[in-house]
C-alpha cells in the first residue's frame, strides 16, 4: 500500500490540478448543496431522543425545513432531534431533548421551553441522524435572547 | 485634600469592582443554571475585576499601597487571579465538557472563546515569568511580563464583551475600559516601551 503524506505543497498542487482540469465542479452546478454540520453542533448530543408532542412546558417554537440535496425536494417523515439550554434545564439533561417528524411539505415544528443564553450565546442544537441521509448537526444562534422562536433548515445528502 | 482624594480613589475602585459582581449576582440567567455553572461564571467575573487591581498595584497608584506594598499585594492578587481563571475553566468543563474542549482546542463556534483561551494562556505565562523572575534579566522580565499582561488585558476584554451572559453590559464595558486604560498607563509609566526601543539600538 502506498502511503501518501499530504503536505501543504501537495494539497495546494492537487487542488490547483483539480481546478485546472475542471474536476472541481461548484456545488451549485448539481443543484442544492447539502447543509454542512456546524462547529459544536453535536455538543451534548444524546442519540435517540424520543419523538414528543413538545419538550417540557413549551412556549418557544423551533421550526425549519428538510429538503434533499440536488433537486431540493421536501423530505416528509424525517426525524429531527432538538436540544438546548432552556428555562427548564441544561443541554446535557435528558429532559431537554426531544424529536419531531417533518410533515408532507418537509416542515418540522416543535414547541419547547424558552431558550436562554448558555456558554455565551442563546443557541439551539438540531440533529438529523437517522441513517438514510448523511448525518448533520446544526447549532443556530438566536438574533436576540428575547426571541421566542428559531428556525434551522436542513438540506440532506443521500447516503 | 490628600485624604479626600484617597477616599475618592478607593470609593471609585470599590464601585468599579463591586458593581459588575453585584449586577452578575442579580442576573435572571442564574435561575436557570446549576451551582457549578453559576460558580464558573462568577469566577470569570471575579477574574475580570481582579485584573483591574493589578496595574493599579503594580504602578503604586492606590493611596496607602505605594510601589513597595503595592507589589506585594500585586503578587497575592496575581495568585487569586490565577485561581479564578482555573476555577472558571474547570467549572465550565464540568458544566459542558464538549463546549469547554472545543474552546480549549480553538474550534469553538463562539467568537469570544478563542480570546478567552489566549487570555488564559497569557495569565499562565505571566504567572510563570513571575515565578522565575529572579533568574531572568530585568529587561526580559519587564518586557515579558508587561507584554504578556497587555495581551491578556486586551483579549480578556474582547472575551468578556462578546459574551452574552450574566455580567451587566454597562458595568462590564466600564470595567474593561478602566482595566485597559490602567494597564496602558502603568506600562507607559514603567517605560516598558523604552525598553522595546533600546533593544533595536
Amino acid at each position: 500500500m502506498v502511503m501518501i503524506t499530504p503536505t501543504r505543497r501537495t494539497v495546494l498542487a492537487g487542488a490547483a490540478a483539480l481546478a485546472a482540469t475542471g474536476l472541481m465542479v461548484p456545488a451549485q452546478a448539481k443543484g442544492l448543496a447539502p447543509t454542512r454540520t456546524m462547529r459544536g453542533g453535536a455538543n451534548n448530543y444524546l442519540p435517540g431522543a424520543p419523538i414528543v408532542e413538545r419538550i417540557g412546558g413549551g412556549g418557544f417554537w423551533m421550526s425549519g425545513t428538510v429538503r434533499r440535496a440536488g433537486d431540493g425536494a421536501p423530505l416528509p417523515g424525517q426525524r429531527i432531534q432538538i436540544w438546548a439550554h432552556t428555562t427548564e434545564g441544561h443541554e446535557r439533561d435528558p429532559h431537554s431533548h426531544g424529536a419531531t417528524l417533518t410533515d408532507a411539505n418537509g416542515v418540522f415544528r416543535l414547541e419547547m421551553p424558552q431558550i436562554v443564553p448558555a456558554f455565551g450565546q442563546p443557541h439551539a442544537h438540531l440533529a438529523y441522524d437517522s441513517g438514510a441521509f448523511e448525518t448533520v448537526f446544526l447549532r443556530p444562534v438566536m438574533a436576540s435572547a428575547r426571541d421566542t422562536s428559531l428556525t434551522a433548515d436542513f438540506v440532506l445528502m443521500p447516503v | 485634600m490628600a485624604a479626600g482624594r484617597a477616599v475618592l480613589i478607593w470609593a471609585a475602585l470599590v464601585v468599579a469592582v463591586a458593581a459588575p459582581i453585584a449586577v452578575t449576582a442579580t442576573s435572571p440567567l442564574l435561575a436557570w443554571r446549576d451551582p457549578v455553572y453559576v460558580a464558573a461564571g462568577f469566577a470569570g467575573v471575579v477574574a475580570m475585576a481582579l485584573m483591574l487591581l493589578q496595574p493599579l498595584l503594580a504602578g503604586g497608584y492606590l493611596p496607602g499601597l505605594g510601589p513597595g506594598r503595592g507589589r506585594r499585594v500585586h503578587r497575592l492578587i496575581g495568585v487569586a487571579l490565577l485561581v479564578a481563571v482555573i476555577g472558571h475553566v474547570v467549572g465550565l468543563w464540568i458544566t459542558s465538557p464538549p463546549d469547554a474542549i472545543d474552546a480549549l482546542l480553538l474550534r469553538s463556534p463562539a467568537p469570544f472563546a478563542p480570546w478567552g483561551v489566549i487570555a488564559m494562556w497569557g495569565v499562565f505565562a505571566a504567572a510563570l515569568l513571575a515565578l522565575v523572575r529572579t533568574r531572568l534579566r530585568p529587561r526580559v522580565w519587564r518586557l515579558g511580563h508587561g507584554g504578556i499582561v497587555a495581551l491578556v488585558v486586551v483579549t480578556s476584554a474582547a472575551h468578556a464583551l462578546l459574551i452574552e451572559g450574566t455580567m451587566g453590559t454597562v458595568t462590564k464595558a466600564v470595567l474593561c475600559a478602566l482595566t485597559v486604560v490602567a494597564t496602558a498607563k502603568v506600562l507607559s509609566d514603567l517605560r516598558i516601551w523604552r525598553l522595546l526601543r533600546r533593544r533595536g539600538a
